[in-house]
C-alpha cells in the first residue's frame, strides 16, 4: 500500500491547477458562495491526484445533487454527473465494468449518507475499490440548507428551526461498520492533512471513505453563530484532536470536537479482484 | 539606532504574494488567518491586498485556505 | 424459457454487463446471468434494490459496457428516476420488464400488461421512450438483441416489456452463431480530443458521439438537460435538449416502430394486439377467417413510440377494432387516438388479472356487433 509518507514538498497552487484543474471561464468563478469549504476540498483533490501522478483520462468523478456537484466541472477527468444519491452505485458500475479506472465519488452528506445511505452501506461491504470522499457541511446546502442525517444535535437549520433532535450519524463510524477498509476524517482547514488522506484513501485498494468537515458558513454557520468562513475554519483549527489525543480525554471533553486523522486501514477481499478470480475459476472448468 | 525595521526571519529570499483580483470573491479567509496580518480588506469590495510583505513569513497559509484559489505565494 | 431467452439475447447482442435484484417474475434472468456472465468474461452484481441496480448499469454503460437490468412492475417503479436521467444523460441500456397485475404486491407469480404506460411515463418529464414488446419465446431472444442495438443507437434507455407467462414459457429458439449476429455499436467520437465536446449537437435530431470513460476522450454525463454546446443559454439550452430527445427519436421511427400485419388489407374486423395476448388474437382471426369473416390482425411489437401510422393502414378496411389486453385500455386509448377520424368501433377485451384472454372470450365480444 503506497502511503504518503515520504517528504512532499507543496508546490504552488499554479501547478495543480495546471496538471489537474478546469478553471471557470476568465469572467466566472466556481459556482460556490465566497469562502465555501468546498473549494478548498477541490483543492485537496487536485493537490493528492498530482502526488499520485494519475493519467486524467483514467479518472472518473461520481457525482449526485448538491452544491459540490459541480466540483467535477473543475476537474481535469471524465464525470459521470448523475441523480442524487446514485454515488456508490453508479461508482460501482464503472469501476466493475473497468477497473483500470480510478473512480471517486464526490458527495454531500445528503448524498452519501441520508438518500444515498442504502449505496454507501453496501459499497463498503463490498469494498468496491473506489474512494468516496464525503463532503459534510451539516446541512443540504444547493436546497437552502436545511437539516439532514448529520445536523448536530440542537443546532437550527431551514428545517429544524427550534434546534435538531434528532441523532446524528458518525459518517466514519458508519463506514467502518459497513466493512469500508480505508477511514480516515479531515477538515478544510488542515489542507494538507487532507491532501494525505485523499491520495491514500485514493491508493488504497478497496472501498475508502474520506469524512471532510466542511464550511457552510453561509447556511448552516449563519444560523449558529457563525456567519464567517473565518470564523468556521477556525473553529475546525480549535475543535479537532487526533485519535491519539481523543484516547487521553474523557467522554465529556471529546463531545462536540472533531476526530481527525486515518481510523481504518484494513485488506479484505474487495469485489471486483473476487470477481476477476471468479471469471478465471469459470472458464478454466469450461 | 536602527534605520530599517526588522522583517519576518526567512531565507535570504524573495517572496511575492500575488492576489488574483478577478477571483478573489472577498471572502476574508486570509485577512483573518494570516499570522502575520499580511492582508487587510480594501473597500469599496472588501477584496484581500497585501499591505504588509515584509511580515510575510512565507507560510503559505492564504494560499492552501483560499476558496477561490486567487492567491499565489512565489518563493524565488 | 421466455427469461432465459432474454439472457441469450442479451448476450449475443455484447450485453457483458449485469446488475438486477430479485423480483418475481423476473428472477430467473439475474439467475442465468449470474451464471453466464462469468462464462462470457462479463460483469454480474446483485445490488442492494432496484435504485442502486440502474445506477449501476448507468455507470457500467458510461464505461462502455453494453448493459441490463430486469424487473418487474413494482422495481420499475423504483428505477424510474435512474431511466429517466439516464435519458437526460444519454446513456445507452435496456431494462427488460417482467409485468404481474399490480398496484401493490398484485399478483406475483401472475401475468400482465398493465405497465405499458408506466413505460411511456414513469419519469419525471414528459420524455421519448422506446419500449418493444415480444410474443413468443423465440422473439424475446430477438427483441432483445434489437433492444440493445435501438440503445446503443440512439443513445437512449430501451424499454423490453415482456409478461410473466411469456417469461416462463418454454418454446424451441434457434440460437444463431453469436460471433455472426447484428451489432449496433454507440457512435464514437474521433479527430482531437481537445476539440471533443460531450453533447455537441447543432440540430435537435442529430446523435453525438459518446466517449467511453478513460478513454482520451473527456466525457461529461450530465443530467441536467441543458446542452449548452453552441452558446445556447438557459430556457434557449433546455429548450433545445428537451426538444432533442423527442426529435432523435421520432425523426427515425422507421428504424424504430415496428409490427407485424396479417391479412389487414381487406379486415372488417381488426384486431390490434401485442405480447402474449396477439397469440389469442391471431386464433380469434383464424377462427373468424374459417368462418368466412375478413379479419385481421396488427400485432405491435413496438408499443413506444406508439405505430399511429400502421393501425391507421391496418384499419383501412375496418368496420370495428379490437384491442385485447391485461390492462383497463392503455392501448386502446393510442388506437383511439391513431382511429379518432375514422368511423370504425374500438373496442376493448380487458383482464385486470393474471389469466390470459381466451379466443372465446374476443368472439364472444363481437357477437352482436357483426
Amino acid at each position: 500500500m503506497t502511503t504518503v509518507q515520504k517528504a512532499y514538498k507543496p508546490l504552488p497552487m499554479e501547478h495543480y491547477i495546471e496538471n489537474y484543474a478546469m478553471m471557470p471561464a476568465v469572467d466566472d468563478h466556481f459556482r460556490y458562495c465566497p469562502g465555501c469549504g468546498l473549494g478548498l476540498a477541490q483543492g485537496a483533490i487536485v493537490r493528492a491526484f498530482d502526488y499520485l501522478k494519475l493519467d486524467p483520462s483514467k479518472i472518473v468523478t461520481v457525482s449526485g445533487s448538491g452544491c459540490y456537484a459541480v466540483m467535477g466541472q473543475y476537474i481535469k477527468a471524465h464525470q459521470f454527473h448523475g441523480p442524487h444519491g446514485a454515488g456508490a452505485a453508479a461508482a460501482t458500475g464503472i469501476k466493475l465494468a473497468n477497473p483500470e479506472l480510478t473512480v471517486i465519488c464526490l458527495q454531500g452528506d445528503g448524498d452519501a449518507v441520508s438518500i444515498g445511505a442504502g449505496h454507501f452501506v453496501h459499497g463498503a461491504r463490498r469494498n468496491i475499490d473506489i474512494t468516496v470522499i464525503v463532503f459534510n457541511n451539516f446541512v443540504f446546502g444547493e436546497t437552502g440548507g436545511q437539516g439532514g442525517p448529520t445536523t448536530p444535535y440542537g443546532t437550527k437549520t431551514e428545517t429544524t428551526p427550534y434546534g435538531a433532535i434528532e441523532n446524528s450519524f458518525d459518517i466514519c463510524q458508519l463506514a467502518a461498520g459497513a466493512g469500508a477498509t480505508y477511514v480516515a476524517r479531515s477538515t478544510v482547514y488542515h489542507a494538507w492533512h487532507l491532501t494525505k488522506c485523499v491520495a491514500n484513501a485514493i491508493a488504497h485498494k478497496g472501498f475508502s471513505v474520506v469524512e471532510v468537515m466542511q464550511n457552510c458558513h453561509e447556511l448552516w454557520g449563519r444560523r449558529n453563530g457563525m456567519p464567517q468562513a473565518s470564523q468556521m475554519l477556525n473553529w475546525y483549527r480549535d475543535s479537532s484532536i487526533t485519535m491519539a489525543q481523543a484516547k487521553e480525554m474523557s467522554p465529556e471533553q471529546v463531545r462536540g470536537k472533531f476526530v481527525i486523522g486515518e481510523f481504518v486501514r484494513s485488506d479484505r477481499p474487495e469485489i471486483g479482484e473476487e470477481y476477476a478470480k471468479l471469471i478465471a475459476r469459470v472458464q478454466k472448468k469450461g | 539606532m536602527p534605520t530599517k525595521a526588522p522583517s519576518a526571519p526567512r531565507k535570504a529570499r524573495d517572496i511575492q504574494v500575488v492576489v488574483n483580483e478577478q477571483r478573489c470573491r472577498s471572502c476574508g479567509i486570509c485577512i483573518d488567518l494570516c499570522p502575520e496580518k499580511v492582508f487587510i480588506a480594501e473597500k469599496p469590495l472588501l477584496k484581500a491586498k497585501v499591505v504588509d510583505l515584509p511580515a510575510c513569513t512565507g507560510c503559505r497559509l492564504c494560499e492552501w485556505l483560499c476558496t477561490d484559489w486567487a492567491i499565489n505565494v512565489v518563493v524565488k | 424459457m421466455g427469461n432465459e431467452a432474454i439472457c441469450e439475447g442479451a448476450i449475443a447482442a455484447g450485453v457483458r454487463f449485469y446488475a438486477g435484484y430479485p423480483i418475481t417474475p423476473a428472477t430467473e434472468i439475474a439467475e442465468y446471468m449470474s451464471r453466464r456472465m462469468p462464462e462470457v468474461a462479463g460483469k454480474y452484481v446483485q445490488m442492494e434494490d432496484e435504485i442502486g441496480s440502474i445506477y449501476a448499469v448507468m455507470g457500467a454503460s458510461g464505461a462502455g459496457a453494453r448493459a441490463m437490468t430486469a424487473t418487474s412492475g413494482p422495481g420499475i417503479g423504483l428505477m424510474q428516476e435512474g431511466i429517466g436521467s439516464a435519458a437526460a444523460m444519454e446513456i445507452p441500456l435496456v431494462v427488460v420488464v417482467v409485468s404481474r397485475p399490480g398496484p401493490g404486491a398484485g399478483d406475483a407469480t401472475g401475468s400482465g400488461q398493465c405497465d405499458v404506460m408506466q413505460a411511456r411515463y414513469g419519469p419525471n418529464g414528459d420524455n421519448a421512450v422506446i419500449a418493444l414488446t415480444p410474443s413468443t419465446v423465440a422473439e424475446s431472444f430477438w427483441l432483445t438483441i434489437k433492444a440493445v442495438n435501438l440503445a446503443e443507437r440512439f443513445r437512449t434507455p430501451v424499454i423490453l416489456l415482456t409478461e410473466g407467462l411469456l417469461g416462463h414459457m418454454r418454446e424451441v429458439v434457434d440460437l444463431p452463431d453469436y460471433g455472426k449476429t447484428e451489432r449496433v455499436e454507440r457512435p464514437r467520437p474521433s479527430g482531437p480530443p481537445e476539440k471533443y465536446e460531450t453533447y455537441a449537437l447543432h440540430k435537435t435530431d442529430e446523435i453525438s458521439p459518446m466517449a467511453d470513460f478513460g478513454s482520451k476522450y473527456r466525457s461529461v454525463l450530465h443530467y441536467v438537460p441543458n446542452h449548452v454546446y453552441g452558446g445556447r443559454t438557459g430556457q434557449d439550452a433546455l429548450k433545445f435538449t428537451l426538444n432533442h430527445f423527442h426529435a432523435k427519436i421520432e425523426s427515425r421511427r422507421d428504424e424504430i416502430t415496428m409490427a407485424e400485419s396479417l391479412y389487414t388489407d381487406d379486415a372488417e374486423v381488426l384486431f390490434v394486439a401485442y405480447g402474449t395476448q396477439a397469440r389469442s388474437a391471431h386464433e380469434a382471426m383464424d377462427r373468424l377467417r374459417a368462418r368466412g369473416k375478413k379479419a385481421g390482425l396488427l400485432r405491435l411489437i413496438t408499443l413506444w413510440p406508439f405505430p399511429y401510422e400502421q393501425v391507421r393502414q391496418a384499419a383501412r378496411a375496418a368496420k370495428v377494432v379490437l384491442v385485447p389486453e391485461m390492462n383497463t385500455g392503455q392501448v386502446q386509448g393510442e388506437v383511439l387516438k391513431a382511429l379518432r377520424r375514422h368511423p370504425a368501433e374500438v373496442l376493448g377485451v380487458n383482464h385486470l388479472h393474471s389469466d390470459p384472454i381466451a379466443p372465446e372470450e374476443i368472439l364472444d365480444k363481437l357477437t352482436g356487433v357483426l
